[in-house]
């Protein structure tokens, strides 16, 4: 088996442990017919085995990390596959770190079956072993970029916590705009997992649609759909027969490929949809309104602490990754350590938001759900600093 | 305009004071009322709810403000990220006009992008007032703060005032006779717990961790510090940023080093990855060529310290280098980056001079095409003049031709030759593909023979001295970050009133680690356990999971 081989077939065994990880600890919270059994509570004997699941899906994992160093000759972090797949496995740190100080399963329920989705999500980006650049060659990838992941994976917990939080203590009795959002951000995870199926099952079908156009740097190129045409490129001619396309991309995406991943963003909507329905027809509620029955005997203050103290262990290591590394790396390999490129910015962002999120709770006290809201809102920005901005803004990041 | 109030102690404390800084007695009515004390700031006298008479003190309140401090915070937020919607000006492609490229690319919402200015967003002027007035706050909001805490924690007393006492969320008291002992023990405990220990006439003031007060004050002067060196850069010799365009094989001054340095360019290198790679097959394969270096390699050169203005320079050899991409060539704090190649570029180009009929040569010439000469004397009587000469070629509005650009992208050349045959001359048009004849039939012309490229090294010279600025500021942001958030100040009280102990904690954060402190010392001392005032349910339940 060569090195590549071995690091998916680890990647897949963590997949499977985290999907089992989810199932136990969702077990674990599920409370009363569970109970006192001998001096310990079933809920509690069920989350240490969560938690040794855990552990060994992370170790795993690590395997997989350094398997794939030795396949890629450089730190495995350097496209969209990479990074994502370590970002998830930043989280599980964050995570196992989360549990050793406050010992509580609640926080797992959300967090295993959110990495589960973005490794699944990572997966559909090109898995091939990549050169780097000469951008790229430097120790400061390894610095940099792992120190962004750990402190997004950190963050993280926070949204997971709060996210927890929410669907403990938000009245789902009768519909209000908060059953609404929060039963967006539910759908929005469904929407994902069905981009995963979707194009798992074009892939192994070799779906593929060719279209000529102009791309991004001006040139005339081929470009190459995995899923039928929806969406197709801006002033593109099909090659060959096929689907589609119902209509064309605008012309103001500028990433690698856009229409392509624009085309894919449709279906994953759409897949999300269906999917969202199936479920809620079978749980015949909300989805948070089932995660509510499951959730009911959660500790939510102690849900708040935990969402806040992720932020300020991961605020600071954010900064330092995603704002002074990455300067001082920008410095040399670009000439500037500041350069307001999209994906520099959208940093910042991400640290004045949760510079915000601070004085919101420190100075004017805004705990529990107001501020679980807030936590909510920062993995939005940080999955949109991650996704959208290498699929619609065209930068020096947009790599894969 | 500052009235003092005096407590019963005997401390003068400044107008405005809610907490007396010394023994802690409530001066307020709405404080003597409460049930807990609010220990925000230690009750001292903020400016900023102190006064709010002349418009200084309505400025000074605005900024003071967090909720202004946060709107800031989420304006510049919304600023930033509506400079993402469509690229900057300087990140548009190369030779696009920035008037029509909004319009053409966005349609009118690029249209309305470029009329209010967002195409440069982040230099433009009320962005940097935004930056400014988020500077503002930091520095009023922290001053409003610090002070006056920092004035309460100097002064205050060991033996605080009852109502202090007793209004404090952690509180107890002890009856005992033994309460001389009781208070030797508390105090070895406490020592165990690495409390700082002030003693007055048998009243005990326990302190931790009461330089966790000043971190948010020390990120914030990190942040200024940040904010101040990106202003810095306004100033002239703060910062350069040149860019030098440097053949192989040529030597030219450094811009940016007042004539200092000198760089010569030996040799440009563009490496692309093997496609047969075994490693990389996969990707290369959908991929295509993927460049794996670009280096230049140079030597730099130090003129003599006593060079006369206008003479050549002396040059000294200081290093050879190769500047890679993540590598720059580094010295006496400039910094030389690769930055950019041109590869292949039209350098000389030759020609021989051909009877038309014999198709016999006269002789050959090479133009240099950055330097042309004027005339060319092959030997023999044959000579060629450069009448004119157009590096980048083609034909204007008015049909005549003319040149784009300096750079010899399409050289064209009117040339008149010279030869026994012809003494007045005969003129001829050359350029790549063409050669006309434009005065008439000629007997001589102009063949081409050949040309000579060279690679081109695009250079950026930097010195930064706000560089370091930057630095230190977000080293200290992020001291500050971690002192504020990851100690907390702990403080406990405990007084002798005869037989009576009575005790009181306090902590700015994480009351769950003070209790822990508490429950150590009352388990060593026997003390009775005081309780938290504020513990709800929720707190009763977290404990248990905690413990």
């Amino acid at each position: 088996m060569t090195a590549v081989e071995t690091s998916s077939l680890l990647l897949l065994v963590s997949f499977i442990l985290y999907t089992l990880g989810s199932i136990v600890f969702t077990v674990s919270v599920t409370g009363k017919k569970f109970r006192q059994k001998g001096n310990e509570s079933a809920g509690k004997r069920l989350g240490r085995v969560g938690f040794i699941i855990t552990i060994i899906g992370f170790l795993s994992q690590l395997g997989y990390f350094f398997f794939r160093w030795d396949a890629d000759g450089h730190v495995p972090v350097s496209n969209l596959f990479e990074y994502t797949t370590f970002f998830s496995m930043m989280m599980i740190l964050a995570f196992i770190i989360i549990y050793i100080l406050y010992r509580n399963n609640g926080v797992g329920v959300l967090t295993l079956p959110i990495a589960v989705v973005v490794i699944a999500y990572a997966s559909v980006f090109p898995r091939e072993v990549e050169p780097l650049i000469p951008a790229l060659q430097s120790n400061w990838l390894k610095i940099h970029v792992t120190t962004v992941a750990l402190g997004e994976g950190i963050l993280s917990i926070s949204f997971a916590a709060g996210l927890v939080y929410l669907l403990a203590v938000i009245d789902q009795s009768k519909a209000s705009k908060k059953t609404f959002w929060l039963e967006f951000v539910m759908y929005s995870l469904v929407a994902t997992f069905a981009f995963v199926i979707i194009s798992f099952a074009f892939q192994s079908a070799h779906y593929q649609q060719t279209f000529s156009w102009v791309n991004e740097k001006g040139n005339q190129a081929k470009l190459v759909y995995h899923m039928p045409a929806i969406a197709g490129p801006h002033d593109g001619t099909k090659i060959g027969e096929g689907f589609g396309p119902l209509f064309e991309a605008p012309s103001w995406m500028n990433g690698v490929e856009a229409p392509r991943k624009f085309n894919t963003v449709i279906w994953s909507i759409l897949g999300g949809f269906i999917l969202y329905w199936i479920i809620r027809l079978i749980l015949r509620r909300r989805i948070s309104a089932a995660f509510q029955g499951v959730l009911k005997n959660i500790n939510s203050p102690l849900m708040d602490e935990i969402s806040y103290r992720a932020v300020a262990i991961g605020f600071p290591i954010f900064t330092l990754g995603g704002l002074v590394f990455a300067a001082i790396w920008a410095q040399q390999a670009w000439t500037r350590f500041w350069g307001w490129d999209p994906k520099e910015v959208w940093a910042l962002i991400t640290f004045l938001f949760y510079a915000a999120f601070l004085h919101f709770r420190l100075s004017r006290g805004w705990q529990g759900e107001k501020s679980a809201w807030l936590s909510v809102i920062g993995f939005v920005i940080i999955m949109f600093n991650l996704i959208f901005v290498n699929l619609v803004i065209a930068g020096l990041h947009s790599y894969a | 305009m500052s009235r003092e109030i005096i407590c019963e102690c005997g401390h003068k404390n400044p107008e405005g004071t809610i907490l007396c800084e010394a023994c802690g007695k409530p001066l307020t009515d709405d404080q003597s009322s409460k049930e807990l004390l609010n220990m925000r700031y230690e009750g001292s006298a903020r400016r900023s709810q102190t006064y709010s008479r002349t418009p200084i003190d309505k400025i000074w309140n605005f900024f003071s403000s967090v909720k202004v401090g946060i709107t800031l915070i989420i304006l510049v937020l919304i600023a930033i990220a509506i400079g993402t919607i469509f690229p900057q000006d300087v990140y548009i492609p190369a030779g696009a006009d920035p008037k029509t490229f909004y319009k053409e690319q966005y349609g009118v919402l690029g249209e309305i992008y470029k009329t209010l200015g967002f195409d440069h967003l982040y230099g433009s002027w009320w962005f940097v007032i935004l930056l400014g007035l988020l500077g503002l706050s930091i520095i009023v909001a922290s001053i409003d703060r610090f002070i006056p805490l920092h004035r309460a924690l100097r002064n205050q007393k060991i033996v605080r005032h009852d109502r202090f006492m007793k209004k404090q969320r952690m509180y107890g008291v002890t009856e005992t006779d033994d309460g001389a002992q009781i208070i030797d023990k508390a105090r070895i405990a406490l020592k165990e717990r690495r409390y700082n220990i002030r003693e007055d006439n048998g009243s005990l003031l326990a302190e931790k961790g009461r330089f966790s007060r000043w971190g948010p004050y020390v990120n914030h002067i990190g942040l200024i510090i940040v904010l101040t060196a990106g202003m810095l850069r306004f100033f002239p010799g703060m910062y350069t940023h040149e860019v030098l365009w440097l053949k192989e094989g040529e030597t030219a001054k450094l811009p940016g080093t007042h004539g200092e340095y000198y760089l010569k360019n030996h040799k440009f290198i563009l490496e692309t990855y093997n496609q047969n790679n075994k490693q990389y097959e996969k990707s290369l394969k959908r991929a295509g060529t993927v460049a794996k270096n670009y280096q230049s390699n140079v030597t730099l050169y130090k003129t003599s310290d006593h060079h006369v203005l206008g003479a050549k320079p002396e040059l000294h050899k200081v290093e050879d280098a190769g500047i890679r991409v993540n590598a720059p060539l580094e010295f006496n704090h400039y910094q030389v980056f690769q930055a950019d190649y041109r590869l292949n570029e039209f350098n000389k180009m030759s020609f021989k001079l051909t009877n038309k009929k014999t198709k016999k040569s006269f002789g050959k010439l090479s133009v240099d095409l950055f330097n042309p000469k004027k005339e060319y004397d092959l030997g023999n009587g044959y000579r060629v003049k450069l009448i004119d000469y157009f590096p980048d070629f083609y034909f204007n509005d008015k049909g005549e031709p003319a040149s784009k650009t300096d750079v010899p992208e399409n050289p064209a050349f009117i040339f008149k030759m010279f030869t026994p045959d012809h003494p007045k001359g005969e003129v001829s048009f050359v350029a790549i593909k063409t050669n006309l004849e434009p005065l008439g039939k000629n007997d001589y012309k102009m063949t081409f023979a050949g040309v000579e490229t060279k690679n081109v090294s695009g250079f950026v010279i930097k010195k930064d001295w706000t560089l370091w600025i930057f630095f230190v500021g977000m080293i200290i942001f992020l001291i500050g970050v971690g002192q504020g958030m990851y100690w907390n100040h702990r403080r406990m009280w405990l007084q002798r009133q005869g037989n009576t102990l009575v005790f009181a904690g306090h902590t700015n954060k994480n009351w769950f680690g003070l209790k822990k402190d508490i429950r150590f010392v009352v388990e060593k001392s026997g003390l009775s356990e005081p309780v938290d005032r504020l513990e709800q349910k929720s707190l009763e339940k977290e404990r248990e999971i905690q413990a």
